[in-house]
């Protein structure tokens, strides 16, 4: 039987936090393969220009160097490629760029690899590097996304038509009706808006290291990702050419990710072909200023957003125009971003019967940009949130009001941009958010802070979100070239415990307690009878990792679906020892019984007959117990909630304080709410980042302003407050086992348009009539719109 | 060039090593004695991940020349419990869940630890201006801050 405090809905302390808190946890960076080679990549330091020369002769000379690697040497080798085809407007493919692993002909943004030293030491690689003769014709370098794509502009790739990825419309058959909806409105509120460009910053630069094993011909790549099966499909399949059998990725204990350790990147693909070319174990570690100039970044949207409403105030059409920058080269999931994972979160949580969203995707000489936490569904919930504030204040009306008013209150619920919500209870979820927040008490709250010359603003803000991608063949047909199943094999020992080999990846989340937790309370044992694997292709089914907040949904699913087989297969050997039919056979507490009778035995018997068939239904099934199960979602999950942000505005200095912060969550069932806790709150410590402090910013020249810590402000332990935060709304997912939503993104998501409406709030009350102020909300922008 | 030989305390414990003039403290704890638990986060003194105590003073590993050691007193994560025995800050942090990856984990320990040791009574205001040098991307801080100043409570209950 499980103890109490072990089963679903317990808040069980963290089992790998013991080895986290000695310093005993194995990250990438901890792992020395005996004779390893390290490496060193020169970057481009222009954003835009043409190969002329490089030239490795003198590099190769320098003391324990094993070989210089430049463009030519993989000219042989694929490209890194593409995971998602998006279709534009008018039916055609996106325009893809090829993405060499070193650069051939051109480089394309700062810090675009274009040669590489393999040394004894990476300090002889670095001052080799520094060795190699790079001549480059220099480009003008392509920034701002309009400029892009204006006629004549210069092409980041030559041999594309233009700097145009993909002009992509949702729902185009929507554009007609939207367009009339807006034009027959009685109100109309229009807000220009930017989300600005954010660097995901685990604390952990991304490692690899790759290693070769000339008896079997076995390639090991150790490197730092969310996703480890992908990459050895990605890099395997499309760059190296390398069959799986003969390709083992290893993702140990993995320091964050938020997004950016999914991709596939250069360097693992470089370490697992240097390591067979030079026949030595070969490291690279990324410094954190080469992880500012070569990690995928996050949002960097340009958008207009119309929402127009009827007399009443109903919500009637909303359409939106978005430029979206992809950076220099398609990172792995980037266009899927921009288009799928936010265009059908426009109509938020409100049953707004038109919607239109446009978004032009453009290439520039920047870093590429990916997903970063919540991707695409912050972009969304950004701007729509924001708008219905604008439009709150221009009626004179009260915002949650006006929220509350156009809710969806009906489940399911079709919306016009492709989603159908399966369950959701968002004046529930707001009441909890009133209540916690204590928003009566605000205007008292106010008052005290006016007394001491501060201005203070309440800002509140709805999100939902899609979660657990996703039905394959749905996001097949949406232009995925990859299933997002997610599997697992549940192995029973003979003894009684048990070990799951999930393809889920924990890299923060603490997967080796709450999938536990699941099975615990399935079977009805102690939690510490099982284990779990997770990261290492070796021993795992082929998954499809955690991103999208999709581990306990699709991953959680997958293990119960595989526990119920061994369930299953138990009851029939159970039924065997006991005489008696396995349909009267039940499990409960870790004892398996026969109805309506005292017969019972232990779960460990069954287990060992299982392993000991000697009294064992031989003649039906098999020894052991053992059962792997893929799931595949029917559906996303749809998280929802209501945010609650109060600042304080320093009107000599523009400083914004937040003062409080309260999140109300419907993530559906919840495992371990202690955990479900801290996600929501690094969630929002990441919104309140974005709102107040990030900010990455190229000059016109391409070169990064805000590529090391003092640059960048990343938000410290003295920017953020105490978080309330709540998820006793609970609306069960329909679709899926558990009854689970996930949460991992939510914080980021719901928190960025609440802090800014706080903000706005703040102004309009100290009398300044400010409309907007782009994010990061600095005390310069506060002040020189107070001062404007 | 010849190496340095450098001789110095280590969480008590006398250790000798031979370091280049250029390696950091932070390069030979990881790289020579096998001791991983301090993290390279930047390497330029912003993050905190690599948070040691010389001679009672927190230090960024990453900016300490390793030859710089030589008769001082380091303490590092890897003697911060005794045995088996989690560190009351230790313990107290796994029953607040107030990590999440991990990797920040020991440079926010090692700074707690001297903070109480010189403040034992800490108001929320100064554990957050404390462990403003330790970057956490994963937890926002709230379960850090309230685990910093749980012990700290403990710790002046049992003293």
């Amino acid at each position: 039987m499980p103890k109490d405090h072990e089963g679903i809905g317990a808040g069980t302390k963290r089992r790998e936090d013991v080895r986290f808190l000695t310093g005993a946890g194995n990250y990438t960076d901890d792992i020395n393969v005996h004779g390893q080679a390290h490496v060193h990549f020169l970057r481009s330091d222009v954003a835009h220009g043409r190969l002329k020369k490089v030239d490795t002769a003198a590099a190769e000379g320098m003391p324990g160097v094993i070989r210089v690697f430049t463009g030519a040497d993989f000219e042989g080798v694929g490209g890194l490629p593409c995971g998602w085809c998006v279709t534009d407007r008018h039916g055609q493919p996106m325009q893809e760029p090829a993405h060499p692993v070193l650069a051939q002909g051109k480089v394309r943004h700062v810090g675009d690899p274009i040669a590489a030293v393999v040394a004894e030491t990476a300090e002889q690689a670095r001052d080799a590097a520094e060795a190699i003769e790079v001549e480059i014709e220099d480009l003008p370098a392509v920034i701002d996304m309009k400029a892009a794509l204006e006629e004549g502009a210069t092409k980041v790739h030559d041999d594309l038509t233009s700097n145009l990825c993909y002009d992509w419309g949702f729902v185009e058959e929507n554009r007609e009706a939207v367009d009339k909806a807006i034009k027959e409105a009685a109100h109309v509120t229009t807000l220009e808006l930017k989300n600005q460009r954010l660097v995901a910053n685990p604390m952990e630069p991304r490692v690899a290291v790759g290693d070769f094993n000339r008896g079997t011909g076995e390639h090991t790549l150790y490197t730092t990702s969310q996703n480890p099966h992908v990459i050895r499909l990605l890099m395997g399949a499309f760059v190296l050419g390398i069959p799986e059998h003969k390709l083992r990725v290893v993702a140990p204990d993995v320091g964050g990710g938020f997004g950016s350790k999914i991709f596939h990147y250069a360097e693992e693909a470089f370490c697992t072909f240097a390591a067979k070319a030079v026949n030595r174990p070969v490291k690279w570690t990324s410094s954190r200023s080469e992880a500012f100039i070569s990690d995928a970044q996050g949002r960097d949207h340009v958008t207009k957003i119309e929402l127009a409403l009827d007399k009443d105030n109903n919500f009637t059409a909303i359409r939106t125009e978005t430029y979206a920058n992809m950076g220099a080269y398609l990172s792995t999931f980037a266009p899927s971003v921009p288009t799928w994972l936010h265009g059908t979160l426009m109509a938020g949580n409100y049953k707004t019967p038109n919607i239109y969203v446009n978004v032009k995707a453009v290439f520039t000489n920047t870093v590429p940009v990916d997903a970063y936490r919540g991707a695409g569904r912050p972009e969304a919930t950004y701007q729509l949130e924001r708008v219905i504030d604008k439009a709150a204040r221009e009626l004179g009306v009260d915002p949650i009001a006006l929220r509350r008013q156009n809710f969806v209150t009906e489940f399911p619920y079709a919306t016009p941009v492709a989603v159908e919500y399966d369950t959701g209870d968002y004046h529930g979820t707001m009441d909890v958010l009133e209540k916690m927040a204590d928003l009566s008490g605000f205007e008292a709250r106010r008052k005290e802070s006016e007394a001491r010359g501060k201005l203070r603003g309440l800002g509140l803000n709805c999100y939902i979100e899609a979660c657990g991608i996703a039905p394959s063949q749905l996001v097949g047909q949406l232009g995925a070239r990859a299933g997002l199943y997610e599997s697992a094999t549940v192995r029973v020992n003979a003894t009684g415990g048990i070990v799951v080999m999930t393809g889920s990846h924990s890299h923060g989340q603490g997967h080796e307690t709450t999938f536990p937790q699941v099975i615990a309370d399935m079977i009805g044992i102690d939690a510490d009878m099982i284990e779990i694997e997770h990261g290492d292709t070796a021993n795992t089914p082929m998954g499809m990792g955690t991103y999208g907040s999709r581990s306990i949904a699709v991953g959680g699913s997958a293990m119960v679906r595989a526990a119920e087989k061994v369930i299953n297969k138990a009851k029939k050997i159970a039924a065997h020892l006991m005489e008696a039919s396995e349909a009267d056979v039940e499990l409960k507490d870790g004892q398996f019984s026969v109805a309506g009778t005292d017969k019972s035995v232990a779960w460990g018997d069954v287990t060992l007959a299982a392993y000991v068939p000697h009294n064992y239904p031989l003649d039906e099934i098999e020894p052991g117990l053992e059962e792997t199960a893929f799931y595949d979602p029917s559906n996303f999950t749809y998280p929802a909630g209501a945010y609650a942000c109060e600042v304080e505005v320093d009107p000599e200095t523009g400083k914004v304080e937040i003062k409080r912060f309260a999140a109300a969550d419907d993530f559906g069932n919840i495992i371990n709410p202690m955990i479900v806790d801290g996600q929501v709150h690094g969630g929002i410590g990441q919104g309140i980042g974005q709102a107040l402090l990030e900010n990455c910013v190229y000059d016109e020249s391409g070169q990064i302003l805000s590529a090391s810590f003092m640059d960048y402000a990343m938000p410290r332990a003295d920017d953020v407050p105490f978080y309330d935060v709540d998820h006793s709304s609970q609306t069960p997912c329909t679709h899926n086992p558990l009854g689970v939503k996930g949460c991992g993104e939510a914080g980021a998501i719901g928190s960025p348009p609440a802090v800014v409406n706080a903000v706005i709030d703040a102004l309009h009350s100290g009398g300044h009539k400010v409309d907007h102020i782009d994010m990061p909300v600095s005390p310069a922008r506060v002040w020189a719109a107070m001062n404007a | 060039m010849s190496q340095i030989h450098i001789t110095t305390t280590i969480n008590g414990d006398e250790t000798e090593y031979l370091c280049e003039a250029d390696e950091t403290l932070l390069d030979v704890l990881r790289d020579h004695l096998d001791m991983t638990g301090s993290k390279e986060g930047c390497g330029t003194g912003d993050c905190g991940a690599c948070s040691v105590v010389v001679d009672g003073r927190l230090v960024c590993s990453c900016l300490m020349l390793a030859a710089e050691a030589e008769g001082r007193a380091i303490e590092t994560i890897e003697g911060m419990g005794q045995g088996d025995q989690l560190h009351p800050l230790q313990q107290k942090f796994l029953e607040h869940a107030a990590l999440q990856c991990g990797i920040c984990t020991p440079g926010i320990l090692v700074a707690a630890k001297n903070l109480l040791e010189r403040n034992p009574n800490p108001s929320e205001e100064e554990v957050r201006y404390w462990l403003a040098g330790n970057l956490c991307r994963c937890t926002g801080y709230d379960k850090i801050i309230r685990a910093v100043m749980d012990t700290a409570a403990d710790m002046r209950g049992a003293a």
